[in-house]
């Protein structure tokens, strides 16, 4: 039922690497995403759709809403639920996410 | 315990009862908000926020008057609220749609706006019955299975917890003394003078106003009036926040000024069951996926369900107790729709001591069977 800590993991433990903002990150695998966006070190990983104020990850579990990104082209993750995957694209979530394009727009 | 003396004693501290303490608080009347606590049923709390006027009072045009008053009085009371507390409740009155997903829909929405407008006699209404591409042009992704609408521009939306909160801080910062947690447990009525408890509390005033939603039920007999309401129960959607798109509410979804769409309108007998049901929350997301088909897209966030305030015909009722003047009742299922008339109207004739002739028809009175003499 409970993952283990990527920190509690033995030296050597195996990892995969995720583009944070198109930067290559390593990481421990089983890891979330919301871990590779504070082990890449970034300021902030969303601004919020009301006030713009800027984001990192808080709850880690689920609950805050805080780690929004946009995963792999799709918008608004909590990327603390999301588990790392070999590749994985995480960006920034800027305000609230488009729900709909006109094409004529 | 020595009695508290107001003007007037208001029972039950959601938006109706706020609305009107508020209106009197303002008028100069010294009030007290009594509410029950967190085991009310708290309708104002589940409310979906349409301040809407399109689809009530076929066949009472009274009521017609009464919602599309309210809408009027709506932007004068939000700028009340704003100025005397910072609050703002989010109020846009754009207009409002009602989509139609078949001929029949269609057909049957233009016979039903069609009558509305003859019942509204020389008092009018404006309404539009849209197809096609005019209705794809005013709502950005308008599914294929939507074959028109009806339009009015009277209907818009608001925050209904902005809208608490701005009127419980505008009655407080008045001076108006508000009690939570005070649910009535004595009272004592006579002609313009009444006294209430609630537990080791006890006040007095020459005024009292029964607005406890589905608990006036229960609380208008000890008042010399009669409150026939019942609950319907209605479940709400809510979609994760998105980038302003809907620039006007339909009678079942509305985008919130903060981004999150609200998908609405169930109706259930279910007693005072507040439980959520997969089989109507499924039933709310497909039609609304039908109108919209880029919401299917949107992860829902929350969900919940509350009990509408009904009478058996789902109009209001007004009343001012004839064995006991003095009592008021007020009761209705559109606590935000209504804030504007009860705040800018109802208030008034409270604090005056008689409801004006044109509330004649909301009494409760027109539930009582005829007989012949």
């Amino acid at each position: 039922m409970f993952a283990t800590r990527p920190d509690a993991r033995p030296p050597g433990a195996p990892t995969v690497e995720v583009l944070v903002e198109g930067r290559p990150t390593v990481v421990p695998e089983g890891a979330t995403a919301a871990a590779a966006l504070l082990l890449a070190g970034i300021s902030s990983n969303r601004t919020t759709p009301v006030t713009g104020a800027p984001r990192l990850p808080f709850c880690m579990m689920g609950v805050c809403f805080d780690c929004l990104a946009e995963i792999d082209g799709v918008a608004n993750r909590q990327a603390c639920m999301v588990a790392v995957r070999p590749g994985m694209r995480i960006t920034r979530q800027e305000g609230a996410r488009v729900a709909y394009e006109d094409d004529a727009a | 315990m020595t009695p508290e003396r107001f003007d007037a004693i208001l029972i039950g501290g959601g938006l109706v009862g706020a609305a009107i303490g508020f209106g009197l608080q303002r008028l100069g009347l010294n009030c007290l908000l009594l509410d029950e606590g967190d085991i009310a049923f708290r309708a104002s709390r589940g409310n979906f926020g349409l301040v809407w006027v399109q689809s009530k009072g076929l066949g009472a045009p009274h009521y017609q008057r009464w919602t599309r008053g309210s809408a009027e009085e709506w932007p004068s009371l939000a700028a009340d609220l704003q100025a005397r507390t910072g609050i703002g409740t989010g109020l846009q009155q754009p207009g409002g749609v009602s989509l139609c997903l078949s001929e029949e829909e269609f057909e049957a929405r233009s016979a039903y706006m069609a009558r509305l407008q003859r019942e509204a006699g020389n008092f009018g209404l404006d309404y539009r019955m849209i197809r096609g591409a005019e209705a794809r042009d005013m709502l950005p992704g308008l599914g294929p299975k939507v074959v028109g609408l009806s339009w009015t521009p009277y209907d818009g939306h608001a925050s209904p917890l902005y809208l608490l909160r701005a009127l419980h801080r505008g009655f407080t910062d008045l001076g108006g003394i508000y009690r939570p947690n005070a649910r009535l447990t004595g009272s004592r009525a006579a002609p313009n003078d009444f006294r209430i408890e609630a537990g080791d509390y006890i006040a007095e005033a020459p005024r009292v106003v029964l607005t406890a939603g589905l608990g006036n039920a229960e609380l208008a007999p000890r008042f010399g009036l009669e409150a026939p309401v019942r609950p319907e129960r209605g479940q709400i959607l809510v979609t994760e926040r998105a980038r302003t798109l809907l620039p006007m509410p339909t009678v079942s979804l509305r985008q919130t000024e903060e981004g999150s769409i609200l998908i609405g309108d169930s109706k259930e007998d279910a007693g005072f069951d507040v439980a959520q049901k997969p089989e109507i929350m499924r039933r709310m997301a497909q039609r609304a996926v039908q109108c919209f088909p880029w919401i299917a897209e949107l992860n829902l966030v929350r969900a919940w369900s509350a009990l509408r305030v009904m009478a058996p015909d789902g109009l209001p009722i007004y009343d001012q107790s004839a064995r006991f003047p003095g009592a008021f009742t007020a009761n209705c299922h559109s606590g935000v729709t209504l804030a504007g008339t009860h705040a800018n109207r109802l208030a008034p004739m409270i604090a005056a001591g008689a409801l004006d002739p044109a509330l004649d028809l909301f009494t409760a009175r027109r539930f009582d069977v005829r007989h012949a003499a």
